[in-house]
């Protein structure tokens, strides 16, 4: 039979104590199937009790040998698999590698073509926010509400991009000196509609989530990335402007026509997933700015330079280095050409979101399991873009 | 067993429903397949996407996204799978209960898509695992992912209990797990399961009579 | 910021014994960049970062090129460093060093203890070209899975043969798959042959 347990007998931890009873630690691993690792991640953590005291991130589940297939093709013929490195965000990226090629070539791209690329980088950056901000509250525990809401203005964009571009997702929509087609005069006054309508949105979602309780509770205070580290640690986008690092490629590099355009960069001073979080929104408030000025000033003109030549493109030798402003960070290209240069020698690609994982352990050592998700959440990882 | 037709549709017309067993029990399973919460790549997002407010996935009792392998009944294989992720795939697979059901999405799950000259893609998540779906497109769009969802509830609706063709796991030696490849120096071992993946055939080289005689 | 020519005039004074070259980028992109040799490139570099006209404390991209044999050289693999400042908001100063192709030869010093931005590309440089860093903390695969034995990105690394033989209108593909021994279908006419012994 079995006793009751006297009142002695019981196991009661006397005040004070706390510590002094040696558990094992327990070794976790989450992913590669896991629905908050953002596709095939994987961490390894070990833990003692709930608090994380080692996470170490295992990733190349998704190395899909883009830098080997890109040297294998003509330049033009990696444009459609830099779609494919951070698929949510194809437009920017297309213009990443653009932009490194133009650099090599020294291809002057026409004022007209600039603007149409600032359009629709802005449009997939608020895209790609949105949808961040929803995916990291699924994180939290928001089951669908935030996600939801995101996708369903994620159609709205990508019914424009499938209208000028022709695809949803892998647009596919710049060229060397330009893009592919021009917008017509509909498509952008569709594009001028979901820039008045999305203000709106983003009230709504504000509303639901700043300053939220629940919210301020799981964030606040998490997962908080200092401003030396970040800096040396090559965290760029916005994950190093929450941390207080005041700096934008699109400020520095003034690319495009980003010097005339007319904009802040906001800046954190916690560096905590919550200042994460709130970042990404003002950039998206920043973003409907920069794409009312530039709907509103797009000047007439070709679309694409007249004077480049898709077919036999052709590179001087040597190499370079390319980079924007991805809604995830300093996205770059560097390139290498060689004699005959009509493929790249080497093609490299610098990708945010490898990188930004680099303080994924500073950043989760001493909180519990449930936050290494949303800290996880909070970087902005795309697996296409980690792996490549 | 069989009911005459036409007394069957008199009844229908009353609210009375005469079947037998088998097609309500497939029409139970059809209308809720539970698929896999598990993204490989691009084709995930849209696979989240037809999952969302507007292509709406509800409707076809395909919403139940479950992150575990034991509570699923589908596995959407949704973007590249590469040779570091095709042993946890088969894996996963394994883990299903029966009836298990796994669907192709994409070029690259069929057969590696633009990544195909790559070093560590698998060409095609059939070399391990049988499909029953396969989904063409870059990323295939939602409402592609919905057909396929159908054309699997229409195969789920043919499929029988009983007789000759019945479903694989009422046999009782019958297997449910496939073998899991094991990461090798170069590449994986095998690279293909051959008892559910076989090359295409080549007819070049024979005329059609040397066949015709044979 | 001060032209190539200076920073190389400035670092070779800072690093005695340095050996430095420029080495130029395509005419239009204009970012020369500072080859430095292997003994002293961490030195060069943590100057680099510490003096106060350059502030590099920002390590943007590291990546590694494999320049095979050729007439004039015996080939070698290259590691690129593009630094950045974000105090001073210039940049990029772009470092290479180089070591031999052999794999027992090809190591570099590593410079993940003066930015950590670097530990993460350091280690898929040595995944995919097998370049070895010295003092690194944790070099161990990063994209391939650990058993892999080859460096893949290198240019004469031979994929392993999982072709398979596809029913296209050219017959390449199938020449291609038996040529690297990938899995090719048994022929309709060895069936054939099957089918009459029978
Ligand atoms: S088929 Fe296309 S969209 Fe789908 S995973 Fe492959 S590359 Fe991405």
């Amino acid at each position: 039979m079995i006793q009751p347990l006297t009142e002695e007998k019981q196991f009661t931890r006397t005040p004070g104590s706390e510590g002094l009873i040696e558990t094992q630690t327990l070794e976790v691993s989450i992913g590669p199937q896991h629905p908050s690792t953002h596709g095939v991640f994987r961490m390894d953590c070990v833990l003692d009790g709930e608090t994380v005291v080692a996470l170490k991130p295992v990733m190349g589940y998704l190395h899909r040998n883009h830098e080997q297939l890109a040297e294998r093709m003509a330049w033009l013929g990696s444009m459609p698999y830099t779609d494919r490195l951070d698929y949510l965000n194809s437009m920017s990226n297309n213009w990443a590698y653009a932009l490194a090629v133009e650099k090599l070539a020294g291809i002057k791209v026409p004022e007209h073509a600039e603007y149409l690329r600032v359009i629709m980088s802005e449009l997939t950056r608020i895209l790609n926010h949105s949808c961040v901000i929803g995916f990291m509250l699924q994180d939290l525990g928001a089951w669908g509400t935030p996600l939801l809401y995101a996708f369903r203005e994620r159609e709205r964009i990508l019914d424009l991009f499938e209208a000028v571009s022709g695809s949803r997702m892998m647009c596919n929509y710049m060229r060397f000196g330009g893009v592919r087609v021009d917008m017509t005069s509909k498509d952008l006054a569709v594009a001028k509609n979901i820039v008045s309508r999305f203000p709106r949105f983003l009230d709504e979602f504000e509303m639901l989530l700043t300053g939220n309780e629940v919210l301020l509770a799981r964030m606040q205070r998490i997962g908080i990335l200092p401003k030396e580290l970040a800096i040396n640690a090559s965290i760029s986008g916005p994950m190093a402007r929450a941390s207080g690092v005041e700096y934008d490629v699109r400020k520095i590099d003034e690319y495009g026509v980003y010097g005339r355009l007319d904009f802040r960069v906001p800046v954190g001073n916690v560096g905590d997933v919550y200042d994460r979080y709130y970042i990404r929104v003002l950039e998206m408030r920043e973003s409907i700015k920069i794409l009312q000025q530039a709907l509103h000033d797009i000047p007439a003109g070709p679309h694409v330079a007249p004077e480049v030549k898709l077919r036999n493109f052709k590179i001087p030798p040597g190499d370079g280095y390319g980079r924007i402003e991805a809604p995830k960070g300093e996205l770059g290209f560097y390139l290498v050409s060689d004699e005959g240069g009509k493929q790249p020698y080497r093609y490299h690609v610098r990708p945010p979101s490898f990188i930004n994982l680099t303080t994924l352990e500073d950043m989760c050592l001493g909180h519990k399991v449930a936050d290494v998700v949303i800290i996880l959440g909070s970087i902005d990882i795309v697996l296409g873009e980690v792996d490549r | 067993m069989a009911v005459d037709e036409g007394l069957r549709s008199e009844l229908q017309k009353q609210g009375i429903f005469v079947l037998p067993f088998e097609q309500l029990y497939n029409w139970g399973r059809k209308s809720s397949i539970w698929p896999l919460q598990f993204g490989l790549a691009c084709c995930a997002i849209e696979m989240i996407a037809s999952a969302a407010a507007r292509y709406d996935l509800a409707r076809f009792g395909a919403e139940v996204f479950r992150a575990t392998p034991r509570q699923a009944d589908l596995m959407i294989v949704a973007g590249t799978v590469t040779k570091k992720m095709a042993p946890l795939v088969v894996r996963l697979y394994n883990q299903m209960p029966e009836p298990k059901y796994c669907i192709a999405m994409g070029a690259c799950a069929i057969s590696g898509g633009p990544f195909k000259d790559g070093y560590n893609v698998l060409k095609g998540i059939d070399r391990y695992i049988p499909v029953d779906v396969h989904i063409p497109g870059c990323p295939p769009r939602p409402e592609a992912l919905i057909h396929a969802i159908m054309t699997l509830q229409r195969k789920i609706a043919n499929q029988h209990l009983e007789t000759e063709n019945r479903l694989r796991w009422y046999d009782k030696n019958a297997e449910t797990e496939f073998p899991i490849p094991s990461y090798g120096d170069h590449d994986l071992q095998p690279p293909a399961n051959c008892e559910v993946w076989q090359p295409p055939r080549s007819y070049r080289d024979v005329t059609l009579d040397e066949v015709k005689k044979a | 910021m001060e032209a190539i020519e200076k920073i190389k005039e400035v670092a070779a004074q800072a690093v005695p014994g340095a050996k430095l070259e420029i080495i130029n980028s395509t005419p239009a992109a204009q970012q020369p960049a500072l080859l430095v040799d292997r003994d002293h490139i961490y030195a060069v570099a943590k100057f680099l970062k510490e003096d106060p006209r350059f502030q590099m404390d920002f390590c943007s991209c590291v990546t590694g090129v494999d320049y095979l044999q050729k007439a004039d050289n015996p080939g070698f693999i290259e590691v690129v460093y593009h630094l950045y400042s974000v105090a001073q908001k210039h940049g990029p100063i772009i470092l290479k060093v180089r070591a031999p192709r052999e794999l027992d030869q090809c190591r570099v010093p590593s410079l993940t203890s003066l930015w950590r931005g670097a530990e993460f590309q350091e280690r898929e440089a040595y995944d995919l070209y097998g370049v070895r860093f010295d003092s690194h903390p944790d070099l161990r695969r990063i994209l391939m899975w650990d058993e892999f034995t080859d460096h893949p990105m290198r240019k004469d690394y031979v994929p392993p043969a999982d072709y398979e033989w596809e029913p296209t209108p050219h017959h390449d593909t199938l020449e291609r798959t038996v040529q690297v021994g990938g899995i090719t279908p048994p022929t309709a006419r060895e069936e054939l042959e099957k089918a009459r012994k029978k």
